[in-house]
């Protein structure tokens, strides 16, 4: 059982969450403009590293708020906690934002 | 829905086949002398086909490619040892009761060849189609169980609905009693679904693939895809580079992984689905019984296990182990449906990293990389189409091009819309 540190009421076991999937997805800025592609890459294409992954949560029983975490997929262990919005500070973990393949689509 | 191809079937190459005779001479000997299934392949430097992943899929992909397309220069790289992921993980259960046209041909198709598969590989699978009976706890559920049930009838394939009266004669442990928090208001069963040994499926493959002078090579694990420009050339392994004209990528869990070794997306989450025995009972339940509402499925293996599962933890993982939140929830199922098993101990829970797609529907597809082929996002029910999904993967490699059965399944669903949603067909015991 994961142990996660909600930013705003502390260490709770994982029961208490919802799990949010894939952080840091850009919806289509200009839907009307988005063609099948772009839109199938955002809806269903998915980022599924092996090892360090960046992850929504929501502390569903508790503050019932959203906020992003860093957590290997293979050991599971969370190594950063941070609000939604904004980027990790952790190195590892922001070197996997930016090798994740949607910031060049992103860019392009 | 027509009859299916088996190709050759024969073991003709020397594997010596397994019949009574053969273990009567054998238990002469102390049963010292039989020879191993499959030769301990090493790689050679190149072949016309790689399949990756040593699981049902992959030995079964192999398989057909000699067996129906008459394709023998082949090589299955299984980065552990044959059957080692999920295809020793899952709980064996088979049925082909889905909603969609396009999943009844493609299930249906599996299960036809489940029907026989034993004498085809001269390996005895211990198909047992003892049947697949799914509940309702309901008045919604058991009336969208029935149109359930027309739709698959209209395929062809066998469903009846039941009265909890008849469940009650099928399954004498369950509780019908309309106390329950979830009653059962009925539910619909499938008689020629069932279970297999899923390591025998394995091993059965194997040995006949073998014998077509397919190298199934274990303890080689892909480190990368080599590619010439938009086409695939071979790989880099822990053994050694290899070369290939053509890749098939069957390797469920890891499928995210090969995918970026070769520069491509998929619709794919990796997720722990988690099952457990019991200790061994007394035949208490000779069919299979699953519960969407409740979230649980029960079996009973011929050891006399009782084998539970659910649905898969809620976030991403390569772990192979997940959360006891799960565990919990099944048991709370299973005794409030079976209130016999409540004394009965867990034996031992294990995990197994699952492909899930969006729609619960596989991915039986080209890519954008010439010769490069992926069959994943099985999801938590690969184990039911393991030779269906074989067959028409083999087809599609030797072809360059789908079949009828497999051209649903494509990539582009993802783009065109055309989803094939079975998320309720597939429901707990997917």
């Amino acid at each position: 059982m994961l142990l996660i540190p909600c930013p705003w009421c502390g260490p709770r076991d994982e029961s208490e969450f919802q799990y949010g999937g894939e952080a840091h997805k850009k919806r289509p800025a200009d839907p009307a403009a988005a063609d099948d592609r772009a839109w199938g890459q955002y809806l269903y294409h998915g980022h599924n590293p092996k090892g360090l992954y960046l992850e929504r949560w929501r502390h569903a029983a508790g503050c019932r708020r959203w906020f992003n975490v860093a957590r290997d997929t293979v050991s599971h262990e969370i190594v950063e906690v941070y609000a939604a919005g904004d980027l990790p500070r952790d190195a590892a973990a922001r070197a996997v934002h930016a090798a994740n393949w949607r910031r060049a689509e992103e860019d392009g | 829905m027509g009859k299916v191809d088996r190709g050759i079937t024969a073991l003709t190459r020397g594997a010596k086949r397994y019949s009574l005779a053969a273990l009567a001479r054998q238990a002469l000997g102390g049963h010292m002398g039989w020879p191993r299934a499959w030769r301990d392949a090493a790689p050679r430097e190149r072949y016309q086909v790689i399949i990756i992943g040593g699981g049902g899929h992959g030995l079964a992909t192999a398989y057909y490619l000699a067996a129906v397309h008459g394709i023998r220069d082949v090589a299955v790289l299984e980065k552990g040892w044959i059957g080692g992921g999920n295809t020793g993980r899952n709980t064996t259960i088979i049925r082909s009761n889905y909603l969609w046209d396009e999943s009844a041909a493609l299930y249906e198709h599996s299960l036809k060849l489940w029907e026989g598969l034993s004498q085809d590989l001269n390996f005895n699978l211990m198909f047992s189609q003892r049947g697949v009976l799914t509940l309702a706890h309901s008045v919604h559920e058991l009336k969208e169980m029935s149109r359930r049930v027309n739709a698959i009838r209209l395929n062809g394939i066998d469903s009846v609905v039941m009265t909890p009266a008849e469940i009650k004669k099928l399954v004498p442990i369950i509780d019908i009693s309309p106390n329950l928090r979830y009653p059962v208001m009925g539910g619909f069963f499938q008689q020629r679904g069932g279970t297999a040994r899923h390591d025998a499926v394995a091993w059965g493959y194997a040995r006949a693939a073998d014998d077509f002078g397919i190298d199934i090579i274990q303890n080689c694990e892909v480190t990368a895809i080599r590619r010439d420009g938009d086409r695939v050339v071979g790989v880099d392994t822990s053994r050694g580079s290899i070369g290939a004209d053509k890749i098939g990528c069957v390797t469920s869990g890891h499928s995210g992984v090969l995918a970026a070794m070769a520069g491509i997306t998929l619709p794919i989450e990796s997720r722990p689905l988690q099952a457990l025995v019991s200790e061994p009972i007394k035949p208490v339940i000779d069919t299979v019984v699953m519960s969407n509402a409740v979230h649980m499925y029960i079996s009973q293996s011929d050891k006399g296990e009782l084998v539970l599962g659910a649905g898969t933890d809620a976030y991403n993982s390569y772990a192979q182990r997940g959360s006891l939140p799960v565990i919990e929830h099944m048991l709370e199922a299973a005794v409030e449906l079976y209130p016999i098993v409540s004394r009965v101990r867990v034996l031992r829970t294990w995990g197994g990293i699952v492909d899930t797609c969006p729609d619960a529907s596989p991915i039986i597809s080209k890519t954008s990389v010439g010769g490069l082929y992926f069959n994943c996002g099985w999801g938590t029910g690969g184990f039911k189409a393991t030779p269906g999904s074989g067959h028409v993967f083999a087809d599609l490699i030797a072809r360059d091009a789908p079949n009828a059965i497999a051209a649903p399944f494509a990539l582009d669903r993802f783009e065109s819309g055309r989803l094939i949603d079975e998320h309720g067909a597939a429901g707990v015991a997917h």
